[in-house]
């Protein structure tokens, strides 16, 4: 059984209270279409688990099959940088499929962000680190895919595509 | 049953490109990963492929080069990586088909192709990890890195 080999901790992007029995740690990549599909199950299930869930998201870009992926990635940490990062990851998957440079500068304009401060932080050795750890936390947990979830530290294979599922998985715990 | 640790790898030349060969002896000072697989496009070998793609930057930090092999010919291999974009070599184990797949007990004889079969070889060529994976089961890259880390701890 796989595990989370990284613990959730200061440097995660986290919705929902640290005191939650439950932590659900989602790996995404910001072009694949199945993490696009899993995104509105993620948000209801942070509505009606509000309580009892933390989530996190970590970054797994898979660079080669998808060219948009690291710089998505990239505008989501700049953009946390400026204590905007789920507004711009809620904004980056509502409209995956216009993701380029271009784009991507003008969710930061519309998220009324600092653009110079965000140009930087976009290309910073900083930013680009924490995904790179991000993905070889995923890499070392056996995160062979996106999305993939770990729901208190085990790596969840029973997500199907369905709202459900991950529910079942959240109650169950 | 495939070969297991402590057995030195069997040498083997095969092409990596419909005009280049490379040979497992040439990669001697460096690891190998050895990763066979059952077929090109198949949608978990995409994926297990594709993941070691990604995760080639982490192999380069242990020293270790990764080459996969399957049964598919070199043309196949050619097309299946340019749109895969795959950065390591695909070895075509096509001629005589399988053979060394077979040398590594990782060849399935019912379905005439390469089983999912992992081996970590040490800079001399000495097989230190082996692991046999169910064939519908992408195995992931965290247990050759746990076998890299190993090898780092014993030197």
């Amino acid at each position: 059984m796989a595990k989370l080999r990284t613990p959730v901790g200061p440097h995660d992007h986290i919705i929902g209270k640290t005191s939650a029995e439950i932590t659900l740690v989602e790996y995404g990549d910001y072009e694949c279409s199945h993490c696009g599909h899993a995104y509105p199950l993620i948000k209801k299930l942070t509505r009606d688990f509000s309580n009892d869930l933390l989530f996190v998201f970590r970054n797994f870009p898979l660079q080669q099959s998808h060219p948009y992926a690291m710089i998505a990635a990239q505008a989501a940490e700049a953009a946390g940088v400026q204590n905007k990062f789920w507004e711009m990851h809620d904004l980056i998957y509502e409209h995956q499929d216009e993701l380029d440079e271009s784009n991507l500068s003008y969710f930061a304009e519309t998220l009324n962000l600092d653009m110079d401060k965000f140009e930087n932080d976009l290309q910073s050795q900083n930013v680009i680190s924490k995904i790179e750890s991000d993905f070889e936390s995923g890499i070392r947990s056996g995160v062979n895919g996106t999305p993939t979830f770990f729901i208190n530290d085990k790596r969840l294979d029973s997500y199907d595509g369905t709202y459900e599922s991950l529910a079942d998985a959240v109650r169950n715990e | 049953m495939i070969l297991q640790k402590g057995t030195a790898a069997p040498d083997f030349e095969l092409n990596s490109t419909p005009d280049q060969k490379l040979k497992l002896s040439d990669l001697k000072g460096k690891r190998v990963v050895i990763a066979f697989y059952p077929a090109d496009w198949s949608p978990v070998c995409t994926d297990q492929m594709g993941l070691y793609n990604e995760t080639l930057k982490i192999f380069h930090k242990y020293n270790a080069e990764v080459l996969g092999i399957s049964v598919d010919s070199k043309w196949c291999h050619l097309a299946f990586a340019k749109h895969r974009k795959i950065r390591f070599p695909l070895l075509a184990d096509f001629e005589p088909k399988g053979k060394v797949s077979k040398e590594y007990g990782a060849y399935n004889d019912e379905e005439g192709n390469s089983k999912r079969a992992l081996f970590v070889l040490d800079e001399n060529g000495i097989i230190q990890w082996s692991y046999l994976s169910p064939e519908g089961i992408n195995p992931g890259a965290d247990c050759i890195l746990d076998a890299l880390d190993e090898m780092n701890k014993e030197k």
